[in-house]
């Protein structure tokens, strides 16, 4: 604060009572600015400062009202770890996540190019269509659906109905693909015919490598939506256990260690750690996407 | 080359269009239009997921809108979700979209510090929330008793559930932050300097510059705020569980919207007729009902000016 209030007295030019004025404005502005950061910072990080110190804490203490650890107990982690089913169930994430993702974005991609770039009768009752996919909640077809993968092809208690719908694309990404798709110019697509590239030949050499970003955005919303997915393994996995993911293991661990917040509190910063770390590394491509989805054409 | 007529090269274009659309097309029949008519079909059957379905008429229909005791309950809650959710959260995100323009020592810190809570899984998040607002011992009571404030039931109160499922849901603003903010930086700086030039108060500036430049923003979140509370399963149906100390498996029912059917929602009548009660015609009475406001509110939202950007070329 010092410095910011040292900066006039540097200035050579004499001060006129009206500059003197409007500075103290701007600063004054600054401060007030700065304390509303500040105190919106600590609504968004105070609960997961709570969270993680109620992780660390010993199972009487997580009862009581202090917030501070009395002593700093690591081996709630590693108890969460031994949980019966916890490494199970970080597995079936990583299966689900990871594989819904490439057979999301691997589907998605050649139906985005077509609704971007191709010119054909139906091309926009066929986007109407994917945004009104989009915007269709699940539970409006599960019972349907539910009775497809169960009875019909008997995979409950799986995974598997989740995962194999993403070969067909999946709306939301088409949608996102569309859009990142329309920034790129055609002259470029162009030049590639002209240089004898077939259409899929332009979309593996030409498009694809340009699209990156929109890619990568599409790609992680996927992993997060997976990771995330609570209604889905609920309604096809919850008979077996061998097949629950993360998120919906989680709860299970709050029933089974009632009281135990400490140890409910490890296992949610275990549940929420890998979707924060991969948001460091990939920061940029998200953002990107989130400004993507329809604000911006 | 001289054999490629006119027909044949339209054929080829159709049939390469075909070829790219085909993912999307089986996707499209076999998980959205299939299902969607079986619903329609299945809301007039009885079906328990064992005998053979029978026709029953609107039987399923009647049952869900005059005898259901959820129904009504839930549709309520929705609105007062609507109501108050999504307008707090569109103000509440344009707020802190504008704080963040404002911000210019350290904005990318305080940017990534506003953003994470919208990263934060829904089930954790909400069972953070569970545990921050324990009546009694979470922190955020612990807080509120030592200064002098009695703390609120929270997601043990009927009165108070609700208000608890809207302070996460503006605790994970991060979304229409960055929309929001994205939408600010856009507006063009020569109006505001205009503005100040004619002496506009800071109110002036930000209703007669702001506003109009960001409405298209505003309406877009208010719109798909609406399509997400058709959809909000997840916080509610883990924030009353959490709260009513259900055990998984251990046999014990849990009440569906605990406390006193306040946190329910239409997705979870959905799950509670067709996959507790296994009464699969009414679940998709509830589908269809579900389907439809949904739908509304979709072709509300593609028929705005400029929103979806569904031109282009």
């Amino acid at each position: 604060m010092a410095q910011v209030l040292d900066k006039p007295v540097q200035v050579k030019a004499p001060v006129t009572p009206a500059e003197r004025t409007a500075r103290r404005r701007t600063l004054l502005q600054w401060i007030a600015v700065h304390s509303l950061g500040v105190a919106a910072a600590l609504f968004f990080t105070l609960p997961f400062v709570f969270v993680f110190l109620t992780s660390l804490m010993s199972d009487t203490q997580a009862l009581s009202r202090d917030l501070i650890p009395h002593t700093w107990e690591w081996g709630n982690y590693k108890k969460v770890f031994d949980t019966p089913g916890f490494l199970t169930w970080w597995k079936n994430t990583l299966i689900y996540a990871g594989l819904g993702t490439v057979l999301t974005v691997v589907s998605s991609i050649p139906v985005a190019y077509a609704l971007a770039k191709f010119r054909f009768r139906g091309r926009n009752l066929s986007l109407m269509l994917v945004i009104s996919m989009m915007m269709l909640p699940p539970q409006v077809i599960i019972i349907p659906m539910y009775l497809f993968w169960a009875k019909q092809l008997d995979l409950s208690g799986t995974l598997w109905p989740l995962i194999i719908p993403m070969a067909f694309g999946d709306a939301f990404s088409i949608f996102l693909l569309r859009q990142f798709l329309l920034t790129i110019p055609n002259e470029y697509i162009d030049a590639a015919k002209v240089d004898g590239c077939g259409d899929l030949r332009t979309l593996l050499k030409v498009v694809i490598p340009m699209a990156k970003p929109g890619i990568a955005a599409v790609g992680l919303f996927q992993f997060f939506y997976a990771w995330n997915d609570y209604f889905g393994p609920q309604i096809y996995a919850s008979e077996n256990p061998g097949a629950w993911t993360l998120s919906y293991g989680l709860e299970s661990f709050k029933g089974a260690h009632h009281t135990d917040w400490n140890l409910t509190m490890a296992a949610t910063v275990l549940v929420m750690a890998p979707v924060i770390l991969v948001f460091f590394f990939a920061q940029k491509a998200f953002v990107e996407g989130v400004t993507l989805t329809g604000v911006k054409g | 080359m001289a054999t490629i007529t006119l027909a044949s090269k339209r054929r080829r274009s159709a049939l390469r269009t075909l070829a790219f659309m085909s993912p999307w097309l089986i996707g499209f029949a076999v998980f959205f239009a299939y299902p969607l008519i079986s619903t329609v079909y299945f809301s007039f059957m009885h079906y328990d997921g064992f005998k053979p379905p029978t026709w029953s008429g609107t039987k399923n229909w009647t049952y869900v809108f005059e005898h259901y005791p959820y129904f009504w309950p839930a549709l309520r809650n929705t609105l007062w979700l609507v109501l108050v959710m999504v307008t707090l959260r569109v103000v509440f995100g344009l707020g802190v979209g504008m704080l963040i323009t404002k911000i210019k020592t350290g904005t990318g810190v305080f940017r990534t510090l506003f953003y994470l809570p919208y990263l934060a899984p829904p089930v954790a998040a909400t069972m953070a929330f569970a545990f921050l607002l324990n009546p009694g011992t979470g922190p955020v009571s612990s807080i509120l008793e030592k200064i002098g404030i009695p703390a609120p039931g929270w997601f043990n109160d009927p009165n108070w559930s609700k208000p608890a499922l809207t302070l996460l849901a503006l605790w994970g603003i991060g979304d229409l932050m960055v929309i929001f903010m994205a939408a600010l930086l856009d507006v063009p700086q020569e109006q505001y300097e205009a503005a100040e030039l004619d002496g506009a108060s800071a109110w002036q500036r930000f209703r007669y510059v702001t506003l109009p430049n960001i409405s298209p923003i505003v309406m877009f979140a208010v719109v798909t705020g609406v399509i997400q509370t058709m959809q909000y399963y997840t916080q509610p149906l883990i924030a009353g569980k959490v709260a009513s100390g259900v055990i998984q498996g251990a046999g014990t029912q849990f009440e569906p919207g605990y406390p006193d059917k306040s946190t329910l929602t239409l997705p979870q009548l959905v799950y509670n007729l067709g996959f507790q009660r296994f009464d699969y015609g009414s679940a998709c009475v509830v589908a269809l009902v579900l389907f439809v406001l949904s739908m509304v509110f979709t072709a509300f939202l593609m028929r705005r000016r400029g929103g979806l950007n569904l031109a282009g070329d």
